[in-house]
């Protein structure tokens, strides 16, 4: 492809600036840096020229419209994390990119594990904040008529919101096993059926959890919430896939939608105060050290690090880990609790229901992946915030049932609009296979309140179908469809950009908002 | 008390800023507004159990953000939601030190609003800093 100077705005010379230089704290019209450069219709690139101390171009993913959208932050915080030690090619965002912290949400790096860094800020607070989608063979015919009972029971089943706490009654000690063995430790106490594991990204577990890197007010903050949803963009949701809305049939039918309004479970949450301490607790180090210790200078000290094969690096990935396999254990419980929910309400076990999962996805996480490397096979570390891994056909660690199609990819959409079941691409390998997670938001948690009201909404819409139970009126209002961007948008530009392959577009009949 | 949440800060957190014409009240205000993102009146939390909490740190804004950080401890690993009763902070010593003395109760649905969980203090322009007209922290909270 041709790189072609898009001019969005009046060109002007590129210039150092100064780390997050014109941010200001209100207001976010005409964003996009004059320099960027337009790659192709859904490929956009900064140069290294934009910023002093960028060592790679920053690419986004995105329509001309999306790019529009985004805020100013995406572009600070992209080109920043474009600066930090060790990254490969690109730094990288989503289609559904927006302002986070250190990294924009729906940011991506690579790292060379031998000369790079890992960053807590490339991984976020909530780290394996997640996605799982989970079948049932039936249709929206048999659940319309209950979807009042099944959605207040799993509301009260399914704890959610400020300071809840789960039914899993654990030691701290076995909650350290928790935190070093994922779903593994729910296969053997009864939470999880055996595909459960094959059907979640690394098997539910990521090896080499180290429980011995863990403070203990990370304990304190998690060992009581396995099985709890949280709050903020955490959700439970009932949704059913109209035969209008299946695009590929062939891959529907491989990722078990076989019938007509087939009614399916997604949920999202993370790891809970566990993870969220995890990351303060080693935030703070990495501040302590970046610059004393290793010299290193970051845009942003939210995107302190250290080098990944330093004590410090070592010591994060393997407390890290163990936040991944405390929200893989998370939502394994909550899978359970949703079978027995189903099985109370539709008065059949699970397995005849046909609860089998479809497949869960990690969104905050650093993984060593093997990957093509300027045509060569090499193990990366891949910092992955707000994005989803997207293995296409044949890649290595996909389960078998997989192979062919390429890895379910899970992008959950407002609780108004519905959200989207897609399948790895081999095109994804610019990306390192990473593709994005959600919609993204288009408007700010208080905006949002301003412009929505949370009973107001919940009225609307039951009008339109959807039966709606929340822990937070204003937390309700904060997730309104239009506070997110147009999640058609988000998932037709991951396509035609090659990153992952609309299958199905699920639309709600009940959700539960954190 | 003083503090206003900002628009269009960190699109899918919460920003805000606190201002005080000291340091302390400064850190107060700072407190308020984060219980006040979690819930939605806090004067409706009653004293009945109290904390004593007592940090150090080299830097100011590092004071606070273990100072906030505290209390999305406490709500976590106690369910407690807390308000500050006093609070001192030792300019003069190295490291810096602070001492407040916090009052609350453990959180029960219904009778405590309750809004959105937050996650973490970000640093993330993360800032306190004196001026003619006081003491002014931005922060934003993952949420």
């Amino acid at each position: 492809m041709s790189a072609a100077v898009y001019l969005l705005y009046e060109q002007e010379e590129a210039a150092p600036i100064s780390p997050m230089p014109n941010i200001t704290l209100e207001g976010k019209a005409m964003n996009v840096p004059p320099s960027i450069i337009k790659i192709s219709d859904f490929l956009w690139e900064i140069p290294v020229s934009y910023k002093t101390g960028m060592l790679v171009p920053a690419r986004i993913y995105a329509t001309e419209q999306l790019l529009r959208q985004m805020d100013q932050g995406v572009f600070e915080q992209l080109t920043n994390v474009a600066c930090l030690p060790g990254i490969i090619d690109y730094a990288f965002c989503m289609p559904d990119g927006h302002w986070g912290y250190g990294f924009p949400i729906g940011g991506m790096a690579a790292m060379d594990p031998h000369s790079g860094v890992i960053s807590p800020g490339g991984i976020g607070f909530d780290i394996n904040c997640g996605m799982r989608l989970v079948l049932t063979n039936l249709t929206l015919e048999e659940v319309k008529p209950v979807i009042h009972r099944l959605v207040d029971t799993l509301f009260t089943r399914v704890p959610s919101g400020v300071g809840s706490s789960g039914f899993v009654k654990i030691s701290r000690d076995e909650f350290r096993r928790v935190a070093e063995m994922g779903s593994l430790w729910c296969l053997r106490n009864g939470y999880a059926w055996p595909e459960d594991l094959e059907m979640t990204e690394e098997g539910g577990c990521f090896s080499g959890a180290d429980a011995s890197t863990v403070s203990e007010k990370a304990i304190e903050r998690g060992f009581d919430q396995i099985g709890t949803l949280g709050s903020g963009n955490h959700y439970l949701e009932i949704q059913v896939a109209k035969p209008e809305n299946v695009r590929d049939e062939e891959t529907a039918r491989a990722f078990g939608f076989t019938r007509p309004n087939q009614v399916a479970v997604m949920f999202h949450c993370g790891s809970r105060g566990f993870g969220h301490q995890v990351a303060t607790d080693y935030l703070k180090l990495f501040l302590s050290v970046s610059g004393k210790k290793y010299g290193i200078k970051v845009n942003d000290r939210e995107l302190s690090c250290a080098p990944f094969r330093s004590r410090e690096g070592q010591d994060y990935f393997a407390a890290m880990k163990c936040a991944v396999n405390m929200a893989f254990a998370n939502r394994q419980v909550i899978l359970h609790r949703i079978r027995e929910v189903f099985s109370s309400i539709f008065h059949r076990s699970p397995e005849d229901l046909g609860m089998s999962m479809v497949y869960d996805v990690a969104h905050n996480t650093a993984k060593l992946e093997k990957h093509l490397v300027h045509g060569k096979k090499k193990e990366i570390l891949i910092h992955r915030k707000g994005a989803t891994r997207s293995f296409g056909p044949g890649m290595e660690g996909l389960p078998d049932r997989y192979r062919e199609t390429g890895q379910p990819v899970i992008i959950g959409g407002s609780m108004e609009t519905g959200s989207y079941l897609l399948a790895g691409l081999p095109g994804a390998r610019e990306t390192f296979c990473t593709t994005a997670h959600g919609s993204g938001r288009a408007m700010s948690r208080h905006q949002a309140k301003k412009l929505f009201h949370g009973q107001k909404l919940q009225r609307e819409m039951a009008e339109r179908g959807i039966y709606v139970r929340t822990a937070s009126w204003s937390g309700l209002a904060e997730e309104a469809g239009p506070a997110y961007k147009n999640i058609d948008d988000v998932a037709e530009t991951t396509e035609l950009a090659g990153l992952s392959k609309r299958i199905i577009r699920l639309v709600p009949i009940g959700n539960i908002k954190g | 008390m003083s503090y206003r949440y900002l628009e269009d800060v960190a699109t899918a957190d919460a920003a805000f800023e606190a201002c005080g014409k000291t340091v302390e009240e400064t850190f107060l205000s700072a407190a308020e507004a984060t219980i006040r993102v979690m819930i939605a009146n806090p004067e409706s939390i009653r004293a009945r159990e109290r904390i004593s909490i007592h940090l150090e740190s080299e830097e100011l804004d590092m004071l606070l953000f273990d100072f906030l950080q505290e209390i999305i401890y406490f709500k976590d690993s106690r369910r407690l939601l807390l308000r500050m009763k006093s609070l001192h902070i030792d300019l003069a010593s190295s490291p810096l030190t602070l001492t407040a003395e916090a009052a609350g109760e453990t959180m029960i649905q219904g009778h405590h609003p309750l809004l959105t969980d937050v996650k973490a203090v970000t640093l993330h322009l993360f800032s306190i800093k004196q001026d003619e007209h006081g003491w002014k922290a931005t922060v934003i909270l993952d949420i």
